[in-house]
Parts: structure tokens; C-alpha cells; sequence
């Protein structure tokens, strides 16, 4: 069993590796193994609500994050000041998430086997 | 263990270093690679964040990356610690988890 | 030690995939062991057998085939980052035929639960090419 930490730094609608993490992210929980999301600088963006990527004739990525609970992937950490920074607030947020504060994210990452960046 | 932090951006084309300063642990080493080694040079305008990065972390850098790019040993801020690919495999032997910065 | 290896960026967008190459060559002449090489995103554009780049740029391919006929390295192409890029064949009922045919010497084409395997039998994890 290993800890698996994907950390999502980039914003939303830039080509399809978000979508392509997803299914990296989605596998490793297929096979019973611990996921985390971590949601650092522009990364929180791809949880903002109010998204409309139909705009550009894009597929929606909200219905993906929304569908990770049934995956069993239920911690979302997403840095406090990187919301801070970009205007938002939680409540902003399609999903209900774990704040971390950036004092803290070098403990989740330690404590992680397997880290993905996105 | 510490965690292994992989830095290949320039800092005059993202903020990866910036934003990987700013989460490192105490402990936890950075490897500079690729575009990333310019943040090495001792006269450039990251030269004092990453030196006071080196209270809480050790910082390294390629040195055939170095070479690349004609940086000179002389040209490297005091302190970083010049390492080959054998060098960063036992950087990646000695920390985990590894995370790249893209 | 165990090494998992998985490569993003294109053969010619920047210098992921030199520096996992010289890493991995370094990790071998150590006596470490490479469990795979998982090709991803972009990187899935590696080891397609119908690249054709000038002269000079050959070796840069060709060595991914010797490191897997030398070393025994399992490279491993992902089958829905090089179908999304069109880099498979498809029938018309739009399947992938002769995968076999489409890659170079030393490479397979499979699915992500490799690259998951390989995470698991290895000690450490490292991603090039973002």
C-alpha cells in the first residue's frame, strides 16, 4: 500500500493533461491505493465555481472532480493562501475541501510515497 | 528523510522555484536541472532568496546541465552544491518522496 | 534500489527526456534497477515507429531501443495518451489494431494500471518533461 499525493498547480482549460491526471488518479484508486489531491497556486482554479468551458466548446473537468468521491477519493487539500491570493474563498469552490495553510503542505508532502505533479 | 525537490524551470520563465521555496520543509533538499540552473547564478536577482532558502534546505545543482549553458563554477552562488547524474541518483536514493516542479 | 520512471514531454520539447535518459544510465552503472519507463501525456509521442526526423537526430531516438535491448529497460507507451494524439492505428469500428506494428523496437503500448504497478514495486518515483 502506498500514499499516492497529486499536486495540482496548474488553472483549467490549458489542453487536456487535467483530464489526463484524472485518469492517472482515478487508476491508482482503482487499485485500493490512498489518494490525495493538493491544490496549490493556480491549481485552485480548477475548483472554482461557475465554470462554463462549453464557452469554447470544451468539455466540462467539474463533473470529473465531482465524481471522485465515488472513487472513494475524498481528501481534497487545497492551500488557504492560495486561494487568498486569487480572491477566493471556499465557498468559491465547486466541492467541499480541506484547508491547508503553506506552513503545512511540507508535512502532507513527506508523508506521501508516490507524489504526482499535474 | 527529507523531501527531494526537482526545479527545471528558469526563474525568468515560471515561478516553479518561488513556489517551491515556499512549501519546502526544513530538511528537505532542491535539485536544480535543466532550465532551472540559471536560478544558480550567484549575481542573479534570485540569488538572495534561494541563499536564505539554504538555512532550511540544502540546494544543489547539475553540473552537466551547468556546462550546457556555459555557467562557469565561479558563477554559482556560494553554497549549492554541484552534483553529476551519479550525484542525483543518490540525491533520489537518500529523500522521498521526490516532486518535480514544472 | 527500485526505480518507477515516467517521461511527459515530447522527444523534441525540451530536455525531459535527455535528463531521464542520463539518470537512468547512471542509475544502472550503479547497480539500481529501472522497473519501467511509462511514456505519458506528451511523452507518449516517444517510441512510435513512424517518426522520421533528420539524420542527425536519430540517436536521440534510437537510444530508448538499446537501453531496452541492452539493459532489458520495459518501456511502456500509454495506449490512451498515444490514442487521444492519434498516434494508433484504429479499424473502422475505431479499435487499435496491431499495436506491435506501431511502436519502435524495445516498446510496448499498455494501459495505466502499469504505470500504477510500477509505483508499487518501486522505491522511488520520478517524473521528467513538464
Amino acid at each position: 500500500m502506498k500514499q499516492f499525493l497529486f499536486v495540482m498547480r496548474r488553472p483549467p482549460h490549458e489542453g487536456i493533461g487535467v483530464r489526463e491526471s484524472l485518469d492517472l488518479l482515478m487508476t491508482v484508486a482503482a487499485f485500493d491505493q490512498p489518494v490525495r489531491l493538493l491544490f496549490l497556486d493556480d491549481g485552485v482554479f480548477q475548483l472554482k465555481s461557475g465554470q462554463n468551458p462549453e464557452c469554447l466548446g470544451a468539455k466540462p473537468i467539474v463533473p470529473l472532480f465531482s465524481a471522485l468521491e465515488v472513487y472513494g477519493i475524498e481528501e481534497l487539500w487545497v492551500e488557504e493562501e492560495s486561494l487568498a491570493q486569487r480572491g477566493l474563498r471556499p465557498e468559491s469552490l465547486i466541492l467541499p475541501t480541506r484547508g491547508i495553510k503553506r506552513g503545512e503542505v511540507a508535512g502532507l508532502v513527506a508523508s506521501a510515497d508516490v507524489v504526482v505533479a499535474c | 528523510m527529507g523531501v527531494l525537490h526537482l526545479v527545471s524551470r528558469s526563474p525568468g520563465e515560471s515561478l516553479a522555484l518561488s513556489q517551491c521555496l515556499g512549501r519546502a520543509g526544513e530538511g528537505d533538499a532542491l535539485l536544480l536541472l535543466e532550465g532551472g540552473v540559471y536560478a544558480a547564478l550567484k549575481d542573479s536577482a534570485c540569488a538572495p532568496c534561494l541563499h536564505e532558502s539554504m538555512a532550511g534546505i540544502a540546494v544543489y545543482v547539475l553540473g552537466p546541465d551547468l556546462a550546457a549553458r556555459g555557467i562557469a563554477a565561479d558563477e554559482v552562488l556560494e553554497g549549492v552544491v554541484r552534483v553529476d547524474y551519479a550525484g542525483f541518483v543518490g540525491l533520489a536514493l537518500s529523500h522521498s518522496p521526490i516532486q518535480s516542479w514544472f | 534500489m527500485k526505480f518507477a520512471i515516467q517521461i511527459n514531454s515530447a522527444p523534441w520539447a525540451g530536455e525531459g527526456c535527455d535528463t531521464a535518459y542520463q539518470f537512468i544510465r547512471a542509475a544502472l552503472g550503479l547497480g539500481h534497477e529501472i522497473v519501467r519507463v511509462f511514456f505519458y501525456y506528451e511523452g507518449a509521442y516517444h517510441g512510435m515507429r513512424r517518426m522520421s526526423p533528420p539524420e542527425d537526430e536519430l540517436p536521440a531516438l534510437r537510444r530508448w531501443s538499446e537501453l531496452a535491448a541492452g539493459q532489458g529497460i520495459d518501456l511502456v507507451v500509454c495506449i490512451s495518451a498515444a490514442q487521444r494524439r492519434g498516434l494508433l492505428d484504429q479499424t473502422e469500428d475505431g479499435r487499435a489494431v496491431k499495436l506491435e506494428e506501431e511502436v519502435a523496437e524495445g516498446f510496448r503500448i499498455a494501459g495505466l494500471g502499469l504505470w500504477v504497478e510500477a509505483c508499487l514495486k518501486a522505491d522511488r518515483f520520478l517524473a521528467f518533461g513538464g
